[in-house]
């Protein structure tokens, strides 16, 4: 009795086990789930989350909820005229269009002029001065805006350029090393024999240009774009320095000026933080494959 | 020998005739380059030379002026405030681009690997790059001087119950950590590209070879990244060392000038009437700038061919 008991508990105990094992690993091989990694994740993803989740739960309180506690805690009621009264301080939508109007002149200007240099260097390779324009762009990759910002405060404020107009000329400017870089990668791997025929009935390099090599270089236009987009509107040193009238100032460079009346009403300074954050928060996750893509083809060039 | 000279001279000119060709469309070509860099000579290079030629004079930004040779480099390698911003920006930027690759290749691994919810994961984690250095440091800023005070208080740990902006020796961690989280997309993305560039064939035949998760991560993954990281190095290297608005969100150089950086002192130039002095101190930092990216491309060209 007593052998056959442990026979049957022995003989159909280790057996199944493996056997119940194997396919379950393999079920999850199959499904291709790691979901330790994806907790791991998961937690570290909280890096990210909480301090954003803190700005909207401090953004939310009144000045009372706001002054006790870690701030961690949801308030209760909601106190969304802190939007209203920061809107009002800072001047939203004042700072807000001069943001835009800096990113727009930026972006379209990144677009243009570094496509249509790139062109022209590469188009031209084999003359001297285009080859050496290339390095000459390229070594002032080397140089930081601290260094040469100073005598810049200076010349934009000779040219009357010490205003957002200024700011987007300079953020143009110190971008077009790297977008030239990005582009002329992307021109070379365009044969020139694509163009020949069009030559041959007769357009002319801008033609060619515009009809032909600006939509074949639609992706890097992203990548260049969105760049653009990111460096110029979340820019704080170019605008602070450059620009010399507060009134005619970025988003974040109004929440630096506004430090000294926010040091008392924390909620409407979050508010304000918040709404600075929100255009390209919004606009990213609105767009973020393209966006992602965009980045990574950057990264791979 | 004359046919060959002949024929060499008619291939001589033969390339030059293609040349001359599209030479007539060539205007527009010039007219493509040229008034871009002019624009940009005028911007970048010119101020680069006018702001070098009055770091050899007394100039205070407006007014008469006179040459002083090297007085005012000389000037500054007696001045502590400089040289203690020289190596406070020197410390923070080592240890952040430490930091930030660490923690981008590692969220780029877990990014890349089988898991759930990925795109969702990529998507939170890319945030950062979005925002805005200096509104997220006012968010950090908030966290480290009342919550996290208020937090170690309430679990009784003593170290952390005053604000860590507060203490001169402490700062920099706030700022290293508040940096490190803005640049780890930047990063990460280069990281999870170069990740996903590698076949999964080249992990089949690791794991089938019986290489365990760190053996195959340090002899086949790390080599194959080796390119990735040497970018990102040099990159996140150079943009510490202009660190500027997150620490003038978390600590505005302070407490005291425990977290001045070498931008921030530049730009005091104009307030406090040194246009000169501080015009020397910016071409020492190009100089260092140079040399410390010309040194990483040194180390990394000749650790490159023995790897």
């Amino acid at each position: 009795m007593s052998a056959t008991q442990t026979t049957t508990r022995i003989q159909p105990a280790p057996q199944p086990q493996p056997v119940a094992k194997l396919p379950r690993r393999k079920k999850r091989d199959g499904a291709r789930i790691n979901w330790g990694i994806t907790a791991l994740m998961a937690v570290s993803s909280l890096t990210v989350l909480v301090p954003l989740y803190f700005a909207v739960a401090m953004a939310l309180k009144s000045a009372k909820q706001a002054a006790s506690g870690s701030g961690f805690s949801w308030p209760w009621p909601m106190h969304f005229d802190n939007f209203r009264i920061a809107w009002d301080l800072t001047h939203f939508p004042r700072a807000f269009g001069y943001s835009a109007l800096i990113t727009g002149l930026s972006v379209i200007g990144e677009l243009l002029l570094s496509s249509i240099a790139a062109y022209a260097i590469v188009r031209n390779w084999e003359r001297r001065f285009f080859r050496w324009s290339y390095i000459y762009l390229l070594a002032a990759m080397f140089i930081p805006f601290p260094v040469i910002a100073l005598p810049q405060v200076k010349l934009t404020g000779i040219f009357g350029l010490a205003n957002p107009f200024g700011v987007a000329i300079l953020h143009i400017l110190f971008a077009l090393s790297f977008n030239v870089l990005l582009y002329s990668a992307f021109l070379r791997s365009i044969p020139y024999e694509l163009e020949e025929s069009a030559r041959m009935d007769g357009a002319s390099t801008w033609k060619v240009f515009r009809s032909l090599i600006l939509p074949l270089l639609g992706p890097m236009n992203a990548t260049v774009g969105i760049f653009a987009f990111l460096l110029s509107w979340n820019d704080f040193m170019m605008p602070s320095l450059i620009t010399a009238n507060p009134a005619h100032q970025t988003l974040p460079v109004i929440q630096n000026l506004f430090q000294q009346q926010f040091a008392t009403q924390y909620n409407v300074a979050f508010a304000s933080y918040l709404m600075a954050m929100a255009p390209s928060l919004i606009g990213y996750l609105i767009a973020q494959r393209w966006v992602m893509s965009g980045v990574m083809r950057g990264a791979i060039k | 020998m004359t046919v060959i000279a002949k024929s060499g001279a008619k291939l001589a000119t033969a390339a030059p005739r293609t040349a001359r060709k599209t030479g007539r469309t060539d205007r527009t070509y010039w007219l493509m380059l040229v008034p871009v860099l002019l624009v940009f000579t005028l911007f970048i290079t010119v101020p680069a030379i006018i702001g070098a030629f009055y770091s050899f004079t007394n100039y205070v930004g407006y007014g008469a002026w006179k040459f002083v040779g090297l007085a005012n480099y000389e000037a500054i390698f007696t001045d502590p405030n400089i040289l203690h911003a020289y190596g406070f920006t020197l410390l923070f930027s080592i240890v952040t681009t430490v930091v930030v690759n660490v923690a981008a290749l590692a969220l780029a691994l877990g990014l890349s690997a089988k898991i759930k919810f990925k795109t969702s994961l990529r998507g939170i984690f890319f945030i950062p790059m979005v925002i805005s250095g200096l509104v997220i440091s006012y968010v950090f800023n908030f966290l480290f001087s009342t919550s996290l005070p208020q937090i170690a208080g309430s679990l009784g740990i003593s170290g952390l119950q005053t604000s860590i902006l507060a203490n001169s020796h402490w700062a920099w961690i706030a700022i290293v950590i508040v940096s490190a989280w803005q640049a780890c997309p930047g990063a990460m993305i280069i990281y999870l590209a170069g990740l996903l560039a590698i076949p999964p064939e080249v992990h089949e035949a690791a794991s089938i070879d019986g290489a365990g998760v760190w053996r195959a991560f340090r002899s086949v993954t790390l080599p194959l990244v080796l390119g990735y990281l040497v970018i990102n190095t040099i990159l996140s290297f150079k943009a510490f060392l202009n660190a500027y608005e997150i620490i003038v969100g978390l600590t505005n150089g302070g407490p005291g000038t425990a977290t001045f950086s070498v931008a921030m002192s530049i730009f005091t130039g104009f307030a406090n009437g040194d246009y000169a002095y501080q015009m020397a101190n910016a071409v020492l930092f190009f100089i260092v700038t140079v040399t410390l990216s010309l040194l990483q491309l040194q180390f990394i060209r000749r650790r490159g061919v023995s790897l």
